[in-house]
């Protein structure tokens, strides 16, 4: 036991510290799975490049694997990662594989649109560090059940957060192993089952091994090789133009097929309910899925955590503008080149898929050693990604479920460590066999499904505990149960699921994505609830706002955070 | 039976400062931010005609471009006010808190 207000801990501040992330945009943007690809010839530059960075990254893991001794240092990196570093870990987070390949082909099939879903992908970042990261910050030790449960009933909330972690993390793992399975398939020309082990096995060695100092390691290395291949090739792709930003869109509205129309916005977000609900569900959606909210927690203190913030959203901006460059030259250069259709029938089916442009330019930029170079990058990505997601999902299960609701708190740090590398291996073998499992299924109804739930079951509740005093156990409850119940049907009634998995005619729930309706919901019923809750241990938890609400804005008591 | 230490800090006129100077800021940015992005995509919605307009003469960039990396780029830089602010002004005041609380 920590002394609960020990003197200089405090400190440890807010901050806003960070995170945020997100791997999210994944699918989102590209609707997540590539769909069936024909295996390609084996890239051995490729494969060759990949192998150095894995090298790499194990050794990091077993230089880390030394300084791993307390739970703070697995599931926090001991709050050792400076502010500069963390932001580079963010901005990785947020920079996944789908981000590259999804949003550039976004640009290049439908021009200004791809750029508008770019931008919507961005203005989270500020919102998050204004409003949210702060308070995440002080209140908060591991996980985001730390949040919710720090005045509410510990055994309910914290079992219901841990529930609505662990169903996020399981549903994006599918969602991360489907995809690279099929884009190991097409960039590497290896077996899907083998790439879907290997991302498996890699995961498992750095996370149980190394945990958030190896995960955050491999996170910065992978960021900084993405930036340097974005930068390296828009550069390559700027100088085939003269470094003219107007030659650029001059010759794309010369080879798009919708000519000067890609220069404005389209027919993809003309309907403004649809592009609230979306923007909706990824602002709040990427602020409550829990790898992301764990790297609020690995910075020493508040300032260096808002640092971070800074440095990730000025990172992400920046790679966020290249890859519309890149979109916008691949128009021209990949779309009016032969080499890279189906059969030589310019306009037809790119090879490999619509998720491909931003390959096919940089072998037409930059050859075969530029391409083998850039696929190497976007699997280490999604190594990455499934290393903090499984991460986050270790600490729902040893933290919250294991050491505070199974032992109540009783377990030792050796105990919840043993549950924590244990369960972060039986994740790696689930999200192997589920890989596996769904190869053939069309995934992309299942990123509706994530940032759903994680919108409208973790963030309703997360927000309210922070801001709203009023909130008690019955409410959190009964409006998370609200928000999972309407988002797991909004999903299944749309396209995605209604339609494409289930081969309706049409869809009974006409947009993509529910968390308009499902969010606002979730938020009335917990309100509604709350409100009418006049049991004595309701009284208790509103009591309980005033202190929490200082702690919120000081930090301090924030060091004892998970003891008191 | 609230915490003795948090209910010095309550006590403390600094206490009240911070938090009013602090969300002035937090609320301010957050609307800046919100008000640019959702005027900007009821434009995309109801009027998308005013984001294809040229950029200059024979221009076959759109105004549309620089408007949304601006969107970005000033997005961008306010983090880096609050943090400014947050970890400046902000951090100062805190720190008097956390002192005289725990002294």
């Amino acid at each position: 036991m920590k002394g609960a207000m020990s003197a200089p801990r405090i400190t440890r501040v807010a901050g806003a510290a960070a995170l945020l992330a997100a791997c999210a945009l994944p699918a989102l943007a590209a609707p997540g799975d590539l769909g069936p690809v024909d295996k390609q010839p084996v890239n051995l530059s490729a494969i060759g490049m990949f192998l150095a960075f894995v090298l790499l990254t194990l050794g990091i893991t077993y230089w880390a694997a030394n300084r791993t001794k307390s739970t703070s240092d697995f599931y926090t990196a001991g709050g050792g990662i400076s502010g500069f570093q963390n932001g580079l870990a963010i901005a990785g987070d947020y920079m996944s594989a789908a981000t590259l390949l999804g949003l550039s082909s976004m640009v290049f099939a439908k021009g200004y649109d791809g750029f508008v879903y770019t931008i919507s992908f961005f203005v989270g970042w500020p919102i998050i560090l204004f409003l949210l990261a702060e308070r995440l910050r002080n209140l908060g030790h591991f996980t985001f059940a730390d949040i919710a449960s720090y005045r509410l009933d510990q055994g309910k909330i914290r079992t219901f957060a841990a529930i609505g972690s662990l169903t996020v993390v399981c549903f994006y793992l599918i969602v991360q192993m489907v995809g690279a399975g099929q884009l190991i398939k097409l960039l590497f020309g290896l077996d899907y089952n083998v790439a879907v082990v290997v991302v498996g096995v890699l995961m498992v060695v750095y996370v149980t091994f190394g945990g958030m100092i190896a995960t955050t390691w491999v996170q910065i290395i992978k960021a900084v090789l993405l930036l340097g291949g974005g930068t390296a090739l828009t550069l390559l792709a700027l100088s085939h133009f003269g470094f003219s930003l107007e030659a650029i869109a001059r010759s794309a509205v010369a080879s798009h097929k919708d000519g000067v129309r890609i220069m404005g916005p389209g027919t993809l977000l003309a309907d403004p309910v649809s592009a609230v609900s979306l923007s909706l569900g990824l602002l709040f959606g990427t602020a409550a899925l829990p790898h992301i909210m764990m790297r609020f927690f690995t910075v020493p203190n508040a300032k260096e955590a808002r640092k971070s913030v800074f440095v990730a959203s000025g990172f992400i901006g920046f790679f966020f503008l290249l890859v519309c460059i890149l979109g916008m030259a691949a128009i021209t250069i990949v779309g009016t080149d032969p080499q890279f259709f189906e059969g030589g029938v310019v306009g037809g089916k790119l090879i490999g898929g619509g998720n491909m442009p931003v390959m096919h330019l940089a072998k037409a930029l930059g050859g075969d050693l530029f391409l083998g170079f850039l696929s190497a990058v976007a699997f280490a990505t999604i190594l990455a990604v499934v290393s903090g997601l499984a991460l986050a999902g270790a600490s729902a299960i040893a933290h919250d479920l294991y050491a505070r609701v199974i032992r109540k708190g009783e377990a030792t740090e050796r105990e919840e460590m043993r549950v924590s590398k244990l369960a972060s291996l039986v994740l790696g073998v689930l999200a192997v066999v589920l890989g596996i499992a769904f190869e053939k299924q069309n995934v992309a109804f299942l990123v509706g499904l994530t940032f759903g739930i994680a919108a409208s079951v973790n963030f309703p509740v997360l927000i309210l505990s922070m801001y709203w005093k009023g909130l008690t156990t019955r409410g959190a409850l009964a409006g998370g149960l609200a928000g999972l119940v309407s988002a797991v049907a909004m999903v299944v009634l749309s396209n995605a699921v209604w339609v494409v998995v289930l081969n309706n005619p049409a869809p009974i729930f006409p947009y993509e994505h529910p968390a308009l309706f499902s969010m606002t919901l979730a938020f009335l019923v917990t309100i509604v609830v709350s409100k009418l809750d006049r049991s004595a241990s309701a009284a208790a938890e509103r009591d309980a706002y005033d202190d929490q609400f200082v702690r919120s804005q000081t930090g301090i008591g924030a060091a004892a955070a998970s003891n008191h | 039976m609230s915490n003795p230490v948090y209910e010095r800090v309550r006590r403390n006129p600094k206490f009240h400062e911070l938090v009013r100077k602090r969300s002035r800021l937090a609320l301010g940015l957050s609307a800046i931010v919100l008000v640019a992005y959702y005027a900007f995509m009821m434009v995309v919605a109801f009027a998308p005609q005013t984001l294809h307009a040229p950029l200059g003469e024979g221009s076959a960039l759109s105004v549309g471009f620089p408007i949304g990396a601006a969107i970005i780029v000033v997005s961008w830089l306010l983090t880096g006010v609050y943090s400014h602010f947050a970890n400046g002004e902000f951090e100062d005041l805190n720190d008097d808190i956390t002192r005289e609380t725990l002294r």
